[in-house]
C-alpha cells in the first residue's frame, strides 16, 4: 500500500537507504520491536555484501542469546555467516557483528583515553559521584550508544553501523539527553567554587557556597565531598570531553547518517515518531526511513458497518438454518479486523505524510516473537 | 472480590509495565472503577507526558490537582519537581531559575542516586497521610525504571548515613512494605517476551523492595465471539464478502486467541498471582467511551478474584 509510490512522488526503498549511508540510527519509543529491526537492518547490510555491525542497547533475553551476546559484549563480535546465510545467498564480502552496549564500560575507556595519566584516569574511576553519574544519570546511556557509534566509525573496520537507542518512552530522549552529561561535565556551579575568588567572580561564588552548605544539610557532607573530588580530578579534561562529543553530534548530522524512525500503529507510538520526525526537520536532519511494525492487514471488501449490520440481519433472521450463528460470527469478526486496519491506516497516514520522500516499510504482525535468525531474515525480508 | 474494599485493600497502588502495555490506560480505568465503587481517586503522573489526561478528554496534566472525572483527580509529580520543592522546603529558600537551569540540581541527584525517586515516594506517603483521596494511583516508570524506583530507598539507606534525606527514604521504606498501605499492580499483554519480564520485574520487586504485588492486569486480551469457527461457511446470498477472506480473518483471531490463552497460562505457572484481564479494543483510539468499557471489564474481573482468605 504505502510502498507504493504516490503520485508525483517516488519513494526509495528500504534497502536502498541502508544501501547508501554508513550509518543508520534506528529511533522510536520503546516497546515497537527497535532491536528486531536494527538486527534485521543489519543483516540485510551483511547480505548486501558490507561489513556491518549492530550496536544493541538492552535486547530481549532470547534475542541476545541469538545474536550471541551476554554480560561481556561491549565489545563487536562476530556472527556465523551460516546463520544470517544459510543458503549462501548473500552477495559476498559481507559480515555480520552484534555488540550489546554497555555504558559504564565505555565511559570507562573514554575517561581511560582523555584523563593526562593513569593517576588521573584511576583517581576519577574510583570516585563514588563518577560511578553514579556512569551508572544511573539518566542520559548517559544515550551518550555513551552515540559514543560507542563513534568509536566504531572511527576503526574503520566496518562499512555499516546500526544502531538501535535505548527503549525510553521519548524517542527525542536520544537527542536530548545526553546534554545532560555535557552539561553535568561543564558544570559552572562547581567550577566557580574552586577557582580562587577573583574580582567579578566573587558573587557567583559566593551563591554556589550557600548553595553547597544548604545541600550538605539534606544528603550528607560526605557525598558533597565525593562530588567535589569528581570536578577536582576531572580538571582539564572538560576540553576534551567537549571536543569529542561535538565530533559525536557531528557524525549523527553528517550525510553518512541516515535516522530510521521505527514505529507501530499504536497512538502514542505514532505520535513519538512525529515528534522526532518534526525535530529532526527543525535541524536539517532527514528521516530517511520509517518502519511500521506489528502491521495488521486490511480486507477491503465491504465497510465494517456493512459488515456487522449482515451479521446482525442472519442472526436476526432464519436461526433454523444450520452455520447461521457461524457466519454471523465470521462478518463480525472481519469487521472487527478491518475496522482495525482501517484505524491503524489513519494514525499512520499522518505520519507519513510528515517525513517527506524517506522510505517506507511495513511489517506484518508476525504469529511468534522474533527471537532467532529464522526469524529475523523474515523480518529482513519486508526491509525491502 | 467486593469492588469496595478490592480498591480500598491499600491506599496507595503503584501501576507499573513495560512500554508499550497500556500502563496509562490501565490506570485511568482503574481510577474509573474505583470511582465508581465510591473512592476518591488521586493519580499522580511521574513520568510527564503520558497522555493519561487524553484519555478522559482533558488538558495536560500540571502539578496541580484537576479533576479529570467525578471522583478522580490527577497531578504530575515529576522527579525534577519533587527535588526542587523539597530542597526549597530545607533551607534553599528560593531556587531561582538560573539555579534550576545550571544543572546544579542534576548535580545533587545524581550524588545520591535514587534521592528523586525517594523524593517522589515521599512526596507520594505525604498525600496519602494527609487523606488526599481514599486511593492515591501512581503511573510508574516503565519497567526497568519500576524495579530501581521502588529500590532506591533502601539503596540509599546503605550510602546516606545522616539527615533528612534518610529520613524520608526511612519513611517511604515504611509505606512500601505495607500491604495495607501499598501495593503494586504490574500490567502486560498476553504476549511472550512481556510475559517474561513481567515476571522478572515481578520477584525484583518482592524480593529487593518487600513490596506486595496486587493482581497482575492481562491487557489487551481478544474478546472471544461466541460461535467462531475457522470452518467455510456457504454464504446466504451475494455476500459482502467472500468465503476465502471469512475464513482468514477467523484463522487469524482465532490464532491469535489461541496463543494469547498460552501465554495467560504462562503467566500463572510461571508467576502465582491473580490475574484480571481487560480487553483488546478494536473500534477506535482511546476516549471516555473505551475507559468506561475497560472500567466495566476491570470491575468483572475483580468480581470473579476469590475473596482474601481470613
Amino acid at each position: 500500500m504505502s510502498d507504493e509510490p504516490k503520485p508525483g512522488r517516488t519513494r526509495p526503498s528500504i534497502a536502498s537507504v541502508v544501501a547508501g549511508h554508513r550509518v543508520v540510527v534506528c529511533c522510536g519509543t520503546g516497546g515497537v520491536g527497535k532491536t528486531t529491526s536494527a538486527a534485521a537492518l543489519a543483516i540485510q547490510g551483511a547480505r548486501g555484501g558490507r561489513r556491518t555491525v549492530v550496536v544493541t542497547i538492552d535486547p530481549a533475553k532470547r534475542l541476545a542469546q541469538a545474536l550471541g551476546l551476554d554480560d561481556l559484549s561491549n565489545t563487536a563480535h562476530e556472527i556465523e555467516r551460516a546463520r544470517w546465510d544459510p543458503d549462501s545467498s548473500a552477495v559476498p564480502g559481507g559480515a555480520l557483528f552484534a555488540l550489546m552496549l554497555d555504558a559504564k564500560s565505555t565511559f570507562d575507556t573514554l575517561v581511560r583515553q582523555y584523563a593526562h595519566d593513569d593517576a588521573q584516569a584511576q583517581r576519577i574511576l574510583d570516585n563514588a559521584f563518577y560511578r553514579n553519574i556512569a551508572g544511573s544519570l539518566s542520559g548517559t546511556q544515550e551518550y555513551m550508544a552515540t559514543e560507542k557509534l563513534y568509536e566504531l566509525h572511527a576503526t574503520e573496520r566496518f562499512d555499516l553501523i546500526v544502531v538501535d537507542t535505548p527503549p525510553t518512552r521519548h524517542a527525542l530522549d536520544f537527542l536530548d539527553a545526553p546534554k545532560r552529561l555535557t552539561r553535568l561535565l561543564d558544570n559552572r556551579i562547581f567550577r566557580l567554587l574552586m577557582t580562587p575568588a577573583r574580582a567579578g567572580f566573587r558573587v557567583g561564588s559566593m551563591a554556589a557556597q550557600t548553595f553547597l552548605r544548604a545541600v550538605a544539610r539534606v544528603v550528607g557532607t560526605e557525598v558533597i565531598d565525593d562530588v567535589l573530588a569528581f570536578f577536582r580530578a576531572f580538571e582539564g579534561m572538560e576540553e576534551g570531553f567537549r571536543t569529542r562529543a561535538n565530533e559525536m553530534m557531528q557524525l549523527l548530522a553528517s550525510t553518512e547518517t541516515a535516522f530510521v524512525l521505527v514505529t507501530s500503529p499504536r497512538r502514542d507510538a505514532v505520535e513519538e515518531a512525529a515528534f522526532f520526525a518534526a525535530r529532526l526537520a527543525e535541524g536539517d536532519f532527514a528521516v530517511k526511513g520509517l518502519v511500521v511494525n506489528r502491521v495488521h492487514p486490511r480486507y477491503p471488501c465491504a465497510l465494517p458497518d456493512v459488515l456487522r449490520a449482515h451479521a446482525e440481519a442472519l442472526l436476526a433472521g432464519d436461526q433454523e438454518r444450520r452455520g447461521t450463528r457461524a457466519l454471523a460470527a465470521q462478518y463480525t469478526n472481519l469487521a472487527d479486523l478491518e475496522e482495525l486496519a482501517m484505524r491503524e491506516e489513519r494514525a499512520l497516514h499522518g505520519l507519513e505524510e510528515r517525513i517527506g520522500p524517506a522510505a517506507i516499510a511495513h511489517v506484518p504482525e508476525l504469529a511468534h516473537d522474533v527471537h532467532d535468525f529464522t526469524a529475523l531474515r523474515a523480518v529482513a525480508a519486508h526491509l525491502t | 472480590m467486593d469492588l469496595e474494599r478490592f480498591c480500598a485493600t491499600s491506599r496507595v497502588v503503584i501501576v507499573a509495565g513495560k512500554g508499550g502495555v497500556g500502563k496509562t490506560t490501565v490506570t485511568a480505568a482503574l481510577a474509573v472503577t474505583a470511582a465508581r465503587a465510591g473512592l476518591s481517586v488521586l493519580i499522580v503522573e511521574v513520568e510527564g507526558k503520558s497522555g493519561l489526561a487524553e484519555c478522559f478528554g482533558q488538558p495536560p496534566l500540571s502539578y496541580d490537582e484537576a479533576e479529570l472525572s467525578p471522583g478522580v483527580r490527577a497531578r504530575t509529580l515529576t522527579p525534577d519537581e519533587a527535588l526542587v520543592e523539597y530542597l526549597e522546603d530545607h533551607g534553599l529558600r528560593r531556587i531561582g531559575r538560573r539555579l534550576a537551569n545550571s544543572g546544579a540540581l542534576e548535580i545533587v541527584a545524581t550524588a545520591v542516586p535514587g534521592m528523586k525517586d525517594i523524593l517522589v515516594l515521599g512526596k507520594v506517603k505525604q498525600l496519602e497521610k494527609g487523606g488526599a483521596a481514599d486511593l492515591v494511583l501512581i503511573d510508574a516508570p516503565a519497567a526497568g525504571h519500576a524495579v530501581s524506583f521502588l529500590l532506591s530507598a533502601r539503596g540509599l539507606l546503605d550510602a546516606v548515613r545522616v539527615g533528612p534525606v534518610r529520613k524520608q527514604a526511612t519513611d517511604v521504606v515504611e509505606l512500601l512494605s505495607d500491604p495495607a498501605r501499598c501495593q503494586v499492580v504490574l500490567v502486560t499483554v498476553p504476549e511472550e517476551t512481556p510475559v517474561t519480564e513481567l515476571v522478572e520485574t515481578a520477584f525484583a520487586i518482592e524480593d529487593g523492595a518487600g513490596v506486595a504485588l496486587g493482581p497482575v492486569v492481562v491487557n489487551g486480551c481478544v474478546p472471544p465471539i461466541d460461535g467462531l469457527g475457522a470452518d467455510p461457511m456457504l454464504p446466504d446470498d451475494d455476500s459482502d464478502a467472500d468465503v476465502a477472506t471469512l475464513v482468514a480473518a477467523a484463522r487469524v483471531r482465532l490464532d491469535l486467541a489461541a496463543r494469547q490463552r498460552e501465554q495467560q497460562a504462562r503467566l500463572a505457572e510461571l508467576l502465582p498471582l491473580p490475574q484480571i484481564t481487560l480487553p483488546f479494543l478494536f473500534t477506535a483510539g482511546l476516549a471516555r467511551a473505551e475507559l468506561e468499557t475497560l472500567a466495566d471489564a476491570f470491575a468483572a474481573g475483580v468480581a470473579a478474584l476469590e475473596p482474601v482468605g481470613s
